[in-house]
């Protein structure tokens, strides 16, 4: 008897080819109009991305999560979901945030620590996200996040409400406890949720194949009696018809799935780390060739719904939304230090309550 | 009112809690048929059902993990670690989550949480099953932290805690699970943050909490014929302390005593002592003591584990010799 489980890691769900040329049995037919914003989605990820990493080189942030290269995986899943719907976040997916309504310019105010941040100036740059728009932002110790949307999940099915919730990790955290024990109680408890694993394949310098034996991701679902499906992440349509069937499973009752979205981290771990002391460059090219964004530009062009001259506009429109969005954080004040004291607990006990008479005697000298 | 274990009264605050609000449930290692591993959740399961009292797989991080995520959907949760020294496992979950998502993410998110966990030695469990490790989590802004000593103040206590919004780490203790006190036929609460005058008197302050309580009285009323009066307070609540109900006591008897279950270093004890004297130093007429377990692991063998753990004999030793020296 083999002690193995067979699972062949080459296959995975590829729907248009790096030349756009698309499998037309497994296209989802999607509008034009959807089709649009989803590039328009990536794109402006990829904007955003650009603009973050100059700013904190130039010292006007203090820190930047990039995500070059991972748009596709980002955009095309949180496409799946509907406005009710909840994604716990990781930190590598501002453009899932932005495809749910929130703003480039509230990303900044987050980023620059404004006193406009939703998140009052409290969480670390690049952790973003919005009750509003039922997106969890990350906490950062990471994978942690998977149990409590396990937890998220598992209590929307006991309030029998049809939601679904939807988490986002990365190739490292798979090492973590917090991934085999959300899990597990997820397939304990079939509840209704997805569990997208980001393989960029390095965890800051930990390639893949130091981070498991296992050869891919999707093949670790096994264990926890639901299916686990290796996509390719560059891939924005296929990530899309991976999610959008794992997550009508999670809403028909039938309990979690695991996506591996096979991909790259193009750029750093943060703008705290540079790759070259660790990775060849070679590779990095070979994988800036297989470029998502550009993939799905010669898909929509293919269809006729793209031009030169789109592009020129839409870059120009997305060029001019991120400078504004800029411009008004780093205008902006930081928050006020009362807000300090604000949210430790829902009503301040007696010693902040201290602290905070202490802290505006200081700012008063 | 009536006469009720605290193990009892605790099971009484959850089905109170759960009959008034549907969104709370309990959830923990066994809390179902088996009733939890001290009996305090038996029966519940009959009268809630299975899908409100909800056994778990054996991984303190998930279910703790867990309940953090249904409680930012506006469940709340009752979290059941069946031994504190267990709670180790879930510290992730406690310190960067719990405490911190309602701060961190701009009070957008709460998670009223309540984590029940029995603490303490005196049944020869060994270091692993005997720890009182409450200290740890006043240490954490966020959290608060409540430790009753009675049978009233257990389910008073916890039934605030399940409608606070806050997480709140509630310790029990295994030894008080058979003690039984009187309790109050209605509906009570006992708020957080409120420490009690268990007895009063003129000499000293003995400051004490779950059961460390009683041995204080019972030192207490020894003393009381040797001439020493002893006033006895109870903090209840460990995080919010009741600073000014010790103020009070302390500034009336000039000393004071802090007594814990805990490790001498880093415990309560220094966190009370440093309070009494920051806030009533002209007021002392003595160093303020801590009578705590030694900094050892708790001993399974009787004879050690005696040596290692605070009681009335120990508090007694220390009063009279504070009361020689400084009386």
């Amino acid at each position: 008897m083999s002690t193995h489980i067979t699972f062949n890691p080459d296959e995975m769900l590829q729907i248009v080819a790096p030349d756009g040329s698309c499998h037309e049995s497994l296209d989802p037919d999607l509008d034009a109009t959807a089709l649009r914003r989803l590039y328009r989605g990536m794109l402006l990820t990829r904007t955003v991305d650009i603009r973050g990493m100059i700013l904190q080189r130039q010292g006007r942030i203090g820190f930047y999560v990039p995500s070059t290269g991972e748009e596709a995986s980002q955009v095309g899943s949180a496409f799946a979901l509907g406005p009710s719907d909840w994604i716990v976040a990781a930190y590598r997916e501002p453009g899932a945030a932005y495809l749910r309504g929130l703003s480039v310019e509230s990303f900044f105010h987050q980023t620059a620590g404004s006193g406009k941040d939703l998140l009052k100036g409290r969480q670390m740059p690049s952790h973003f996200g919005a009750k509003s728009a039922n997106f969890v932002p990350a906490s950062s110790p990471v994978g942690t996040q998977i149990p409590i949307a396990t937890g998220v999940a598992w209590a929307a099915k006991i309030r029998k409400d049809p939601m679904v919730t939807l988490v986002y990790f990365g190739d490292g955290s798979t090492s973590q406890g917090d991934f085999h024990t959300g899990l597990n109680f997820a397939g304990v408890y079939r509840v209704p949720i997805v569990f997208f694993c980001k393989n960029n394949q390095w965890a800051i310098s930990c390639p893949f194949a130091k981070q498991t034996a296992s050869g891919c991701v999707a093949v670790k679902a096994l264990s926890y009696g639901f299916e686990g499906v290796r996509v390719d992440g560059n891939d924005i349509l296929a990530v899309y018809v991976a999610t959008k069937r794992a997550v009508d499973n999670a809403r028909a009752g039938e309990g979690p799935t695991l996506i591996e979205s096979f991909t790259y981290r193009v750029g750093p771990h943060s703008t705290s780390d540079d790759p070259r002391r660790y990775r060849d460059d070679a590779e990095v090219a070979r994988w800036r060739e297989k470029d998502p964004i550009l993939r799905y530009r010669n898909y929509l062009e293919r269809k006729g719904l793209w031009s030169a001259e789109d592009q020129e506009s839409l870059q120009a429109e997305l060029d001019q939304e991120v400078d504004d969005a800029i411009e008004s954080a780093l205008a902006s004040p930081p928050p006020d230090m009362e807000t300090l004291f604000t949210d430790v607990y829902e009503i301040p006990t007696w010693n902040l309550r201290e602290q905070l008479e202490q802290a505006m005697q200081k700012v008063g000298q | 009112m009536r006469e009720m274990f605290y193990s009892h009264a605790i099971r009484e605050a959850i089905a109170e809690e759960m009959e008034r609000d549907p969104n709370v449930f309990l959830l923990g290692e066994d809390v179902a048929e088996y009733g939890g591993a001290f009996k305090v959740t038996q029966g519940l399961v009959g009268q809630f059902g299975k899908g409100r009292i909800r056994n778990t797989p054996i991984c303190e991080n998930s279910f703790v993990g867990v309940a953090v995520g249904a409680a930012m959907l506006g469940m709340r949760p009752v979290v059941d670690i069946m031994f504190q020294d267990f709670i180790t496992l879930a510290m992730d979950q406690i310190v960067n989550h719990a405490s911190k998502i309602h701060y961190m993410y701009g009070g957008q998110l709460s998670v009223p949480i309540v984590i029940r966990t029995p603490a303490g030695g005196g049944r020869c469990y060994g270091p692993t099953h005997s720890q009182s490790l409450e200290a740890w989590f006043m240490h954490v802004p966020g959290l608060k932290v409540a430790a009753p000593a009675t049978a009233h103040d257990a389910k008073g206590m916890l039934k605030a805690a399940i409608r606070d919004n806050n997480p709140v780490v509630f310790v029990e203790s295994k030894l008080l699970y058979g003690q039984k006190g009187l309790v109050p036929e209605e509906d009570y609460v006992v708020p957080l943050g409120q420490a009690r005058v268990v007895r009063e008197g003129e000499h000293l302050t003995l400051i004490a909490y779950s059961r460390m309580v009683g041995e204080a009285e019972r030192a207490a009323t020894a003393l009381d014929r040797e001439g020493i009066s002893c006033e006895v307070i109870d903090l209840r609540t460990l995080a919010p302390l009741d600073l000014q109900s010790i103020a009070d006591s302390v500034v009336k008897t000039g000393r004071a005593v802090v007594v814990e279950e805990g490790c001498l270093t880093g415990g309560v004890g220094a966190e009370v002592s440093a309070q009494i004297v920051e806030n009533c130093f002209d007021y002392l007429n003595a160093p303020v003591q801590r009578v705590a377990a030694l900094d050892v692991a708790v001993p399974c063998a009787d004879a050690l584990e005696r040596a290692a753990l605070p009681d009335a004999g120990k508090v007694m030793a220390t009063v009279r010799q504070l009361m020689q020296k400084y009386g």
